[in-house]
């Protein structure tokens, strides 16, 4: 028989987190900082508006970029928190951020493009870049620079081919934000060198330093970025699959064509109740957001007090505590402390080279389940000295 | 800052001093501070417990009384009020808009017999009060904001994703 499959497809490594997944889920009664979704349940009145077109019987395709009304809320809800000027025509509405990442890169990458991913990030830019065509390059960020993307490492890693930057603030798993003087010098340079920007701002309720700033809310940018959104983390709806991409009409309708091809359009049922959540969430957002920060604060404390330096994340769920002075890889620390003390944290390394000598550590828990896991890890550090 | 600790023990009055200050970023001298002072002025009037009592054997009625009350000149409802609240066996006692009634007390009895004589031989007797109309609590599902009835949720997710 003759091999079945793609060679672009096997060459694609599995994610590490999945690989550590696969053990901790051997084991009993682990206590997890692992997840990257929030720990709240979607607000009643949004699952209840869910519920309620369901009722209806609203269980048909909508169309293949999205209800008009969503769109429209969508577009009200962008200016409203970030000052982004999109019409209804300029959303496609996916199934996930995941989705918008995907379609946006096979829609805008031809073979040999190069597209710009600084890591540490979230593990899917690499992976989809490879199925589109295109040849990822992985730009490490540094602890030194608050893991901030700079004018000079930027520049360094820009050749002739370089098509697309992807901006992935704020940042999952470092937390890191970008403010909107950094993001202006980047702004500068995608204009200068005549290049794109995917910014995947699913985190942007999320920041705890004043506002989430868009880089395509900077004069000239709008033209030259692809913001991808969704409801996953800001209004806990996860499970719902729903996010969107918003740019330039071109881009969203090359967009829109692959999408109307693979997926038809998003969920019907988490269409309905994020036009409720765009409308009455605001308050929602407000109320997770401070707990969040809440729990970033005593986060960071407990680990710097415990001697496991972290720098201050200000943006998403996560820590980005540095192990190095332990003398371990990322993945044997976490798996001896998922071992010794039954604690799952994700090794850094699993979110690019330069995440080595790092953990990932989700504040998607209550304050006592962050107390227990703390002890346990407290526990581990003993045992090495 | 107050505020924020105040939504804080709102939901938990166990948070320690330490936990809510590294929660707040202060100092456990600040957060002290702000609290005492709170109790102080009467913002924080104490720390009771949160209790369902159905799970108990112990017999416990709560009634819910609407009361029509003639106000007095220049004091309103506040003189009736005073009078009501007194009694141990009022838990609440609210004043309110509209509905053909003035004054919401809520009661508690250990027996629906020991709560109508409450109501015959201390409200209804009571000078101002016009009328009043008792409705007794079959069940509760939700009270200061937490569910009496679901269980302690599990954690469904899964442990480790993206």
């Amino acid at each position: 028989m003759r091999n079945p499959i793609s060679e672009t497809v096997r060459q694609l490594q599995p994610s590490g987190i999945r690989r550590f997944f696969d053990v901790a889920n051997t084991m009993e009664d682990v206590i997890s900082l692992g997840v990257g979704e929030p720990d709240f349940d979607t607000p009643w009145h949004i699952r209840e508006e869910g519920i309620y077109s369901l009722e209806q019987g609203r269980t048909f395709y909508t169309s293949n970029a999205g209800l008009m009304e969503l769109k429209k809320e969508i577009v009200r809800y962008l200016d409203r928190r970030f000052h982004l000027p999109y019409t209804p025509e300029q959303v496609l509405v996916t199934v996930g951020g995941s989705e918008a990442i995907d379609i946006a890169l096979r829609s805008m990458l031809d073979p040999g493009d190069e597209v710009i991913i600084p890591e540490p990030c979230f593990v899917s830019y690499l992976p989809c870049v490879k199925m589109a065509g295109g040849v990822p390059v992985p730009l490490p960020l540094e602890e030194k620079d608050q893991f901030k993307l700079t004018k000079e490492k930027l520049l360094s890693a820009i050749s002739d081919r370089t098509k697309i930057l992807v901006l992935p603030f704020p940042n999952n798993p470092t937390g890191a934000i970008m403010t909107e003087n950094e993001l202006r010098q980047i702004a500068e340079i995608i204009e200068e060198r005549d290049l794109f920007v995917l910014s995947d701002e699913i985190y942007s309720e999320l920041s705890y330093q004043g506002d989430h700033v868009s880089i395509a809310s900077l004069p000239g940018m709008a033209e030259r970025t692809i913001v991808i959104n969704g409801f996953s983390k800001s209004y806990a709806m996860t499970g719902w699959r729903l996010g969107y991409a918003a740019g330039p009409e071109e881009i969203i309708k090359q967009m829109l064509k692959v999408h109307q091809y693979v997926i038809m359009c998003a969920p019907t049922t988490s269409q309905y109740a994020a036009v409720e959540a765009l409308r009455y969430g605001d308050e929602d957002v407000a109320r997770m957001r401070e707990s969040y920060d809440e729990r970033r604060r005593f986060l960071v404390k407990e680990l710097n007090d415990m001697g496991i330096p972290c720098f201050e994340p200000m943006g998403a769920f996560y820590v980005f505590p540095n192990i190095s002075r332990f003398g371990m890889t990322s993945e044997e620390f976490a798996t001896r402390l998922l071992h010794q003390e039954k604690v799952a944290v994700v090794p850094g390394s699993a979110f690019g080279g330069c995440g080595e000598g790092y953990l990932r550590i989700s504040y998607a828990y209550s304050i006592d389940n962050l107390k227990l896991a703390l002890g346990k890890i407290q526990n581990f550090i003993d045992t090495l000295f | 800052m107050k505020e924020r600790i105040l939504r804080n023990i709102a939901r938990n009055s166990r948070l320690s001093t330490e936990d809510l200050a590294a929660m707040l970023s202060a100092s456990p001298e600040e957060i002290r501070g702000a609290v005492e002072q709170m109790e102080k002025e009467g913002v924080i009037c104490g720390y009771p417990t949160l209790i369902n009592w159905d799970k108990i054997d112990a017999e416990r009625v709560t009634a819910l009384i609407e009361l029509k009350v003639t106000p007095e000149r220049g004091r309103g409802f506040d003189r009736a009020a005073e009078r009501i609240y007194q009694f141990d066996e009022v838990e609440s006692l609210y004043l309110m808009s509209g509905g053909g009634f003035d004054l919401t007390v809520i009661v508690h009895g250990r027996t629906m017999k020991e709560v109508a004589r409450f109501v015959a031989t201390k409200l209804a007797p009571m000078d101002d009060i016009e009328s009043t109309a008792t409705h007794f609590v079959l069940k509760k599902y939700k009270e200061y904001g937490l569910s009496l009835v679901e269980g302690k949720k599990r954690d469904e997710r899964q442990l480790i994703t993206p």
